[in-house]
């Protein structure tokens, strides 16, 4: 330890399952660059799209039909917040994936609203993704990412696209809103990729 | 090419106290590259222990080689900001590295670009501090973009840059949510629908539009714009802290 800031204690809200350079929180804070869209439940739809240009779809209905799961995670964002044991609901990529035929190796995401962030097709899948449209036993709030947003919490939470309307998948990778805007192109909070290069 | 952001050790060359719950920081910083206006620096702290916690902070300054400012508004009961607006004293090192953000920026428009589109800065409490950099930097650069800013806070004391906003050249409204001046026009009040219509820029103008503050400050005012016709596309938010619940 070569740096010590003189004078600091710390308050030390620390805790055995944050990753380093992060703080706990109870709240839930925001991030997001622009307004928060209003999605109608009547307009909404998810697709996933091949890199042959197949296309699955599915209507919040067709969402809501399929088989349910409960993750309870933790969640990490890059502005230095965690909020450990957190419960959602929401549908396993794994089930969305089911008929989907690919050779793809990478997944960029899009939002309603314009965002977008890539990540490689693994880490959607093997239970480590849902699209979550409840949290804490309530419907997702928009500020949150409602109706539905992905949910990747081993990766810093700006991959968990908000008002997430599709995945791209494709053959070589494509980075992102905030990639393109300096910040890392995996985000492994344990390895705290937060900025290009890190 | 990738640029590594890596930590530097910064000094603090002077503490200005803008309000009696905020510092400005003036910090020397040997490798400091310059910066866009609305970037922002981490900041990383670290106990005789090894234990450490990092924040993020706005930059208030202008662009400047070897030099940047922030702005820290003391949180009760926060781990970081009394350390830095309270503890820390001029001489002492801060850890740090940045610039980051490549979004929330403002760019003077080059002659080329010819831009003559308004801009509307939008600050509840220390949001301020991003926006005044971009009101910053349109003086440094002696450009005549046309600005406005409307400048939410508690109380006429709790207004950052008090002294300074006045002098840079373009219309400031104060909105109060406590308590206002003596004599002020209007009650004390959140801002809402009427207040954006009557003080901003409007759809008709397409400005582009900056908003930065606590979370549900950013939700309601972004919102109210979109309500109100503003292009979603054309509205660039940042939220400050702590909930959204
Ligand atoms: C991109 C970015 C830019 C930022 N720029 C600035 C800036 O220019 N100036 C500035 O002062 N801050 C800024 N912040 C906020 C800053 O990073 C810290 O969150 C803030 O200083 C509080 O840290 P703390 O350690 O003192 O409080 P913590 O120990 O983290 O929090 C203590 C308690 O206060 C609550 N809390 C945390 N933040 C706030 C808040 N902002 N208002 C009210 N309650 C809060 C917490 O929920 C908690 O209950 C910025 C944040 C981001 C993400």
């Amino acid at each position: 330890m070569s740096f010590v800031s003189p004078g600091f204690g710390g308050r030390r809200r620390e805790h055995r399952d944050l990753p380093p350079g992060q703080y706990l929180t109870e709240d839930f804070p925001v991030l997001s660059y622009g307004p928060t869209p209003q999605v109608d439940l009547a307009d909404w739809n998810f697709g996933i799209v091949t890199e042959t240009g197949a296309v699955h779809g599915w209507g919040w209905e067709a969402l809501l039909a399929l088989p349910h799961e409960t993750p309870h995670v933790d969640i990490h964002c890059v502005t230095k917040w965690s909020k450990l044991d957190t419960d959602w609901e929401g549908v396993s990529l794994d089930t969305l994936f089911e008929n989907v035929e690919t050779e793809a190796e990478y997944a960029k995401v899009y939002s309603y609203g314009g965002y977008s962030t890539n990540l490689p097709l693994e880490d959607l899948l093997d239970g480590k993704a849902w699209i979550a449209f409840g949290f804490d036993g309530e419907p997702l709030e928009p500020e949150h990412g409602g109706p539905a947003r992905l949910l990747v919490p081993h990766l810093y939470f700006w991959k968990s696209a908000k008002w997430v309307r599709g995945i791209q998948l494709l053959l070589e990778d494509e980075p992102g809103f905030w990639e393109e805007n300096g910040y890392h192109n995996y985000g492994d909070p344990w390895r705290e990729q937060r900025y290009e290069g890190d | 090419m990738v640029r590594r952001l890596s930590w530097q050790v910064a000094t603090v060359a002077e503490i200005r106290h803008e309000t009696p719950s905020a510092d400005t920081l003036v910090l020397d910083v040997p490798e400091w590259p310059g910066h866009l206006a609305g970037q922002h620096l981490d900041v990383r702290l670290t106990a005789p222990d090894g234990y450490s916690t990092e924040r993020s902070y706005s930059i208030a300054s202008a662009p400047s080689a070897g030099r940047v400012e922030i702005t820290v508004q003391r949180v009760e009961d926060g781990e970081v900001s009394p350390y830095l607006a309270g503890v820390l004293s001029v001489g002492d090192p801060l850890e740090l590295r940045g610039p980051v953000g490549g979004y929330f920026v403002w760019r003077p428009a080059t002659e080329s670009s010819g831009s003559e589109q308004p801009v509307q800065l939008i600050a509840g409490g220390s949001g301020i501090v991003p926006l005044m950099a971009m009101a910053r930097t349109r003086a440094q650069v002696g450009s005549d973009e046309p600005f406005r800013l409307l400048y939410s806070v508690r109380s006429p004391e709790e207004a950052i840059y008090r002294e300074e906003l006045p002098s840079l050249g373009f219309e400031v409204t104060y909105a109060y949510t406590r308590r206002t001046p003596p004599d002020w026009p209007v009650p004390a009040g959140r801002v809402d629908a009427a207040l954006l219509a009557a003080t901003t820029w409007s759809p008709d103008d397409k400005p582009r539009v900056y908003v930065c503050g606590p979370t549900p400050f950013v939700e309601v005012v972004a919102n109210v714009l979109v309500d109100a016709g503003h292009d979603p596309a054309s509205i660039r938010t940042e939220r400050f802290g702590p909930t959204g619940r």
